[in-house]
């Protein structure tokens, strides 16, 4: 429909409108330390139902060791990367540990129902929302982070921003998008029956971020 | 029966639905809470809303130039951008794509400007199964009704009416009226259909013409799967949508999600650059972004309307809106109702079909002033108003003097000419002061609720002379 895009460009040029330049955009800093910014974190991602814990950057997988059992979680999925080969190494009897090794359409029934838990990594955070920022790829999968029941992520410490706006900029993300980026604020949730929250709609009904020092 | 008739109808329906305006008073007053909650530093909010306002506003200064731009980076990123002027083509374009990759079902991310273009009838007319997975959408697809609401689809419905309707559509689940368990129930008949659908349909909140990239803002994680877990992702939104800069993002993300639902930020906020990439385990093959004008480059020809663009479907405007917490959305019989429907709907459609919307305000301004991008709504309605019944030269409002009635013309000017000549006007205060015993007791349709005005017996000119105050 070529004849469609003329036209409405032509619409378009036709009525040019005065551009009216954006103002100054200075993103707001708060100024939080690196305390400061893992506080923050951890307040906004609680007050969504996310759980927070703060974890000796040695210790995550003896955390997952004993939290994973203790929670009933068998079936886990790992990526393929750093974190999902630290994973492998994970020896709970009773749990099992599966990387995501082949496209979505060789395994898809499996990922929908059978899969009770995905742990990956967090590419970092932003302090003023509460948010993990996830950019997938070829050894952490999109759908990861949203079709188990239980995501579990690892956040560094030290990769947690201010604010989105401070991101992008210093990250200089125009200049390279990947195929997907996320922010996730909090297990999934929807208002949409008489404007009350319930949790678990479509993701995932927990979110589990381990932050790292 | 005429738009007016049709309209009038449609508000009676509501205003004695004495469940429907419970529903309506109790979601709105929550989510006007929720709001204010969000924006308690007023210098804050007003810096955002200008910072809001000035993005918006150069998007639309240099629209075409950005779409040029976001066309150029999305096919260089590999997503082919469609162009749509009407719903038909965007449907048919849209068709085309489905029936190209053989996808016999879709499902389906929350999209406004999919309602717009009937796409859902459109489709499964074609045979094709179109799934809404937002839960409001899917409650509302049940029950075979339109949103009531741009962000809340399902708001004048409560959890017994939805209840029911998960009842009579999968009698295999538990009865349940419980919140928390009627949405564990959306999440297993959903589940199955984002495994198993050929394809996944969304709309865009912001596309950004610097990096090709397609924002979608969601809480539900359904906007996720339905971009991700299909093997072919078509997103459909409005030329107007366009943004220049990535740095343009995050002001608008922060206000629409606080002015929205009151959220600091949604759950998931999805930046789609590319379709799956080799090597990449999932995500979409391909990715195509659907272009629609449906009348929007027209409402740019005027100066003043054209801040109806600006627009970022955050709902506020409804939210606040004592005409519309009352009759609720469906009464607008419009796809986008409440005070941005009121502006944008009469110069999408036509005044001559919908115009009549414009006359369900009070003026009160409270849109206005919770407007996230600053666009004057009840200036534009009045200005719609007018456009209605004037037979303006060089108007470009579709339909404009549609609603002009000879009858109310020479009442005006009769007033007009009163009011600009005091010797008739003196006559004309003096016969009615004097002659008030007269005066008309039914004045249709103002006495069908209201007691007749009954002038005094002396006008206030007379007295104020009787007072000693020489000059008029």
């Amino acid at each position: 429909m070529s004849e469609a895009r003329e036209n409405i460009l032509r619409r378009l040029h036709e009525n040019k409108v005065t551009a009216r330049p954006a103002g100054p955009q200075s993103p707001g800093n708060p100024g939080w330390d690196a305390q400061q910014r893992i506080a923050r974190f951890t307040e906004r991602q609680q007050a969504v139902h996310g759980e927070v814990h703060r974890l000796k950057k040695s210790t995550w997988l003896d955390w997952l060791g004993a939290e994973l059992p203790r929670r009933g979680l068998q079936r886990v999925l790992a990526g393929t990367g750093e974190v999902g080969r630290q994973l492998a190494r994970l020896a709970v009897p009773g749990v099992s540990v599966a990387p995501y090794e082949h496209p979505i359409e060789q395994w898809k029934p499996a990922l929908f129902a059978d899969i009770e838990v995905a742990v990956t990594g967090a590419r970092c955070g932003i302090a003023e929302t509460g948010t993990l920022v996830l950019w997938p790829d070829a050894q952490e999968p999109r759908l990861m982070s949203l079709v188990p029941p239980v995501h579990i992520a690892l956040l560094e410490a030290a990769t947690i921003h201010q604010n989105f706006a401070e991101l992008i900029e210093m990250e200089q993300w125009a200049n390279g998008m990947p195929t997907n980026a996320l922010l996730i604020s909090g297990p999934s949730k929807t208002a949409d029956i008489e404007q009350t929250l319930a949790y678990g709609i479509h993701g995932p009904r927990q979110l589990i971020t381990l932050i790292l020092e | 029966m005429n738009q007016h008739q049709a309209f009038e109808q449609r508000i009676h329906k509501a205003l004695h639905n004495a469940q429907l305006r419970r529903n309506f008073r109790t979601a709105m007053d929550g989510i006007r809470r929720r709001r204010a909650e969000q924006f308690q530093d007023e210098a804050q909010l007003q810096a955002l809303r200008g910072q809001a306002r000035a993005i918006r506003n150069n998007s639309l200064g240099r629209q075409a130039e950005l779409l040029e731009q976001l066309e150029e980076r999305l096919t260089g990123n590999g997503i082919p951008v469609h162009w749509a002027e009407t719903p038909e083509q965007a449907n048919a374009i849209i068709h085309g794509i489905l029936d190209a990759e053989n996808a016999r079902s879709v499902v389906k991310g929350k999209s406004m400007v999919s309602e717009e273009t009937g796409l859902n009838h459109y489709l499964e007319q074609r045979g094709i199964e179109v799934i809404e997975s937002d839960l409001g959408e899917y409650i509302i697809q049940m029950a075979q009704e339109p949103p009531s609401h741009i962000v809340a689809p399902a708001i004048h419905k409560n959890r017994v009416e939805v209840a029911q309707l998960f009842r009579e559509y999968h009698p295999e689940q538990p009865y349940t009226e419980d919140i928390d368990e009627l949405t564990g129930t959306a999440r297993r008949v959903l589940r199955e259909k984002f495994a198993s659908a050929d394809a996944g349909l969304s709309g865009v909140n912001f596309a950004v013409a610097e990096t090709g990239t397609l924002c979608l803002v969601e809480n539900e994680g359904n906007g996720r799967l339905s971009t991700t877990a299909p093997r072919l992702h078509i997103a459909i939104t409005g030329i107007e949508k366009v943004v220049e800069k990535l740095s343009d993002v995050p002001p608008l993300l922060e206000i629409l999600t606080k002015s929205a639902t009151g959220q600091p930020i949604t759950t998931y906020f999805n930046m789609i650059s590319r379709p799956r990439q080799a090597g990449e385990k999932d995500g979409p093959e391909q990715v195509h972004l659907v272009l629609l004008d449906n009348g929007r480059s027209r409402i740019r020809l005027d100066d003043e309307l054209l801040d109806t663009l600006r627009c970022i479907r955050c709902g506020a405007c409804m939210n606040h809106c004592p005409v519309y917490v009352h009759v609720g959305g469906h009464a607008y019989g419009t796809t986008y109702p409440g005070p941005i429907g009121t502006v944008l709907e009469p110069q999408r459609l036509g005044i001559d079909q919908v115009g009549s919307l414009t006359s369900a305000c009070s003026l009160c301004g409270a849109c206005g002033e919770v407007c996230p991008v600053r666009i004057p709504l009840p200036k534009l309605i009045n200005r719609l108003r007018a456009e209605a019944v004037k037979a303006q030269r060089g108007s470009d409002v579709k339909g404009h003097g549609s609603l002009r009635k000879p009858s109310e013309a020479m009442l005006w000017k009769s007033w007009s000419l009163l009011y600009r000549n005091p010797l008739l006007y003196r006559l004309f205060t003096r016969l009615a002061t004097r002659l008030r015993l007269l005066a008309p007791s039914r004045l249709r349709p103002w006495t069908d609720y209201r007691s007749a005005p009954r002038p005094a017996s002396r006008s206030l000119s007379e007295l104020a002379r009787q007072e000693g105050y020489g000059h008029e």
